[in-house]
């Protein structure tokens, strides 16, 4: 008998979550640096529907019960708004790298180098620009994705076949007709996969500034593992460890995935 | 040696004096094409034929506007040939087709920058000319979807829908299997008959420049130049096993070979 793809991991899975939780009860570690799962599914209970099961020691006033929601919120606004103007400065800038030598020999190395930088090196700097405010955090979300963008969209319009290019000229395609018709359309495969490194780049540059600062506009996932941490709170720190892989998981299942397999099959590249 | 000319009464399409072309290649300085004086007939078929490393690609791009000449003119009627022009579409050697676009739409895209049109006309001729090459199942097929003939096809009907004085075609048979290529000819053939296109092609295969050309004009290596010019003077449609056919080929293949040993000497 044949059994259902999904049969086996989920029982190994359960094992192991079964495997960490006898190992945490019977005492093999302390629960305060190690939570077990059952905890930290107690935590996600009480994060997400504000019951009153547990005590109120808690001393940082906005962490509500009830909070993990808003905080996700908040931090997927950031993180689309942050990627966004990221991606819609990028785009251009990498076009224009692309097609302009010295801008490339300038910008485009200066590019380089930045994307090199972890953006969470920038938060000093946006907070004395910006002031623990909303749009330090976008800044630094910003100088996440936009380095990756211009080089991911550089290096594929210069990879564009020469041959689309003649092939476009000689119909007699130029200027914006030939950009917007031939070398875009081209170039989206790689323009998308450079969006994707931008996206997780975005990604992880908020966590480290949501962790870094904490913002007093909105308190976000990072503000809320930190918050963990401070509390000596193990189970909601690994909860929000959590959120944040599910999210990011999630960005590349709804979003990404689904567009580069569209854009994959109707060019042939899969089937 | 002076190039060979050939007098006739015919208007030129395209005309070509003294265009040399050269390249800096890492080896230096390298000499593409050099003196070629050629008139291209209006409604003429011309094959350039010659070995790799003839040039005979480069007078291609030169002819699309897509190099530039180091010295001499091209001119296109009267008007000197600067840029790549609607005048004068180009087949290439892979299909160059769009991949983000299907068949019709591929079709379309030289239409739809050739003003003066209403968008109902433009559809109307890019459904025609799909049919013309016997796709006219085929509009809403991604190249992808089609077999190497086929979109070869496709790219001729692209570069027929807009109208251009010249068809130039940069060996775009050479990629496909023999049996598909012995069709195109064919296909190729009757719509040339049919339609009055003055053509430019270039290939390195002897036997199907002999096939489709009006006039098959021999070009020599390094540098390339004009080393002898045949009229072929057989009934339309040609085909391939035709011994009279593989008689003028064998006299083009000789003159070719013995160019090539007295060079070697």
């Amino acid at each position: 008998m044949k059994l259902p793809r999904f049969v086996i991991p989920t029982f190994i899975a359960l094992a192991a979550l079964g495997g960490w939780e006898w190992f945490v009860r019977v005492g093999h570690v302390n629960d305060v640096l190690v939570p077990a799962p059952s905890h930290i599914l107690q935590w996600f209970w009480w994060a997400l529907f504000d019951q009153a099961s547990f005590e109120s020691g808690h001393y940082l006033i906005a962490l509500q019960k009830g909070e993990l929601l808003p905080a996700t919120w908040v931090t997927m606004r950031r993180l689309i708004i942050g990627f966004a103007i990221g991606a819609a400065i990028g785009i251009p800038l990498g076009a224009l790298c692309a097609r302009v030598r010295w801008v490339r020999d300038t910008f485009g190395v200066l590019a380089l180098g930045l994307q090199t930088l972890p953006s969470v090196c920038w938060v000093p700097l946006a907070l004395l620009w910006f002031g623990i405010r909303e749009e330090a955090v976008l800044f630094v979300v910003v100088m996440g994705t936009v380095w990756a963008v211009v080089i991911a969209v550089q290096e594929s319009v210069l990879n564009v076949q020469p041959l689309y290019l003649r092939a476009a000229q000689t119909m007699g395609s130029k200027g914006w007709h030939l950009w917007s018709r031939v070398i875009f359309p081209a170039a989206l495969p790689g323009v998308l996969s450079g969006m994707k490194q931008g996206w997780a780049f975005a990604w992880r540059s908020l966590m480290a500034a949501e962790i870094f600062v904490v913002i007093v506009t909105g308190f976000g996932l990072g503000s809320l593992l930190n918050a963990g941490r401070e509390l000596l709170r193990m189970d909601q720190v690994m909860g929000v460890m959590a959120v944040v892989m599910l999210v990011g998981l999630l960005a590349d299942l709804v979003f990404f995935a689904p567009l580069e397999r569209w854009l994959r099959r109707s060019r042939g590249l899969e089937r | 040696m002076s190039p060979p000319t050939h007098k006739s009464n015919a208007q030129a399409a395209l005309t070509l004096r003294n265009v040399t072309k050269r390249f800096d290649g890492s080896a230096g300085r390298v000499t593409a094409l050099e003196d070629i004086t050629l008139d291209v007939r209006e409604g003429e078929f011309l094959v350039v034929v010659g070995p790799s490393g003839c040039g005979k690609s480069t007078l291609l791009s030169l002819l699309a506007g897509l190099e530039h000449t180091d010295e001499g003119a091209i001119k296109l009627g009267d008007e000197p040939v600067h840029s790549p022009g609607r005048d004068r579409l180009v087949m290439f050697q892979q299909d160059a087709l769009f991949p983000w676009l299907n068949a019709l739409e591929n079709v379309l895209f030289g239409l739809r920058l050739k003003p003066g049109l209403t968008d109902a006309e433009r559809l109307e001729s890019a459904r025609y000319y799909l049919n013309l090459v016997g796709l006219g199942n085929k509009e809403k097929a991604r190249p992808h979807e089609l077999s190497g003939g086929m979109r070869q096809r496709v790219a001729l009907a692209r570069s027929l829908a807009p109208n251009p004085r010249v068809l130039l075609m940069d060996e775009p048979f050479s990629a496909l299997d023999a049996l598909t290529r012995e069709q195109l000819y064919g296909d190729i053939q009757e719509i040339f008959t049919k339609r009055k296109k003055t053509i430019v092609l270039v290939t390195h295969n002897i036997r199907e420049a002999v096939c489709l050309g009006d006039r098959v004009v021999l070009f020599s290596p390094n540098p390339g130049r004009v080393q002898q010019v045949f009229d072929v003077n057989l009934p339309r449609p040609r085909r391939m096993n035709d011994p009279a056919l593989a008689n003028l080929a064998a006299e083009v293949t000789t003159a070719l070979s013995s160019h090539l040993t007295a060079d070697k000497q």
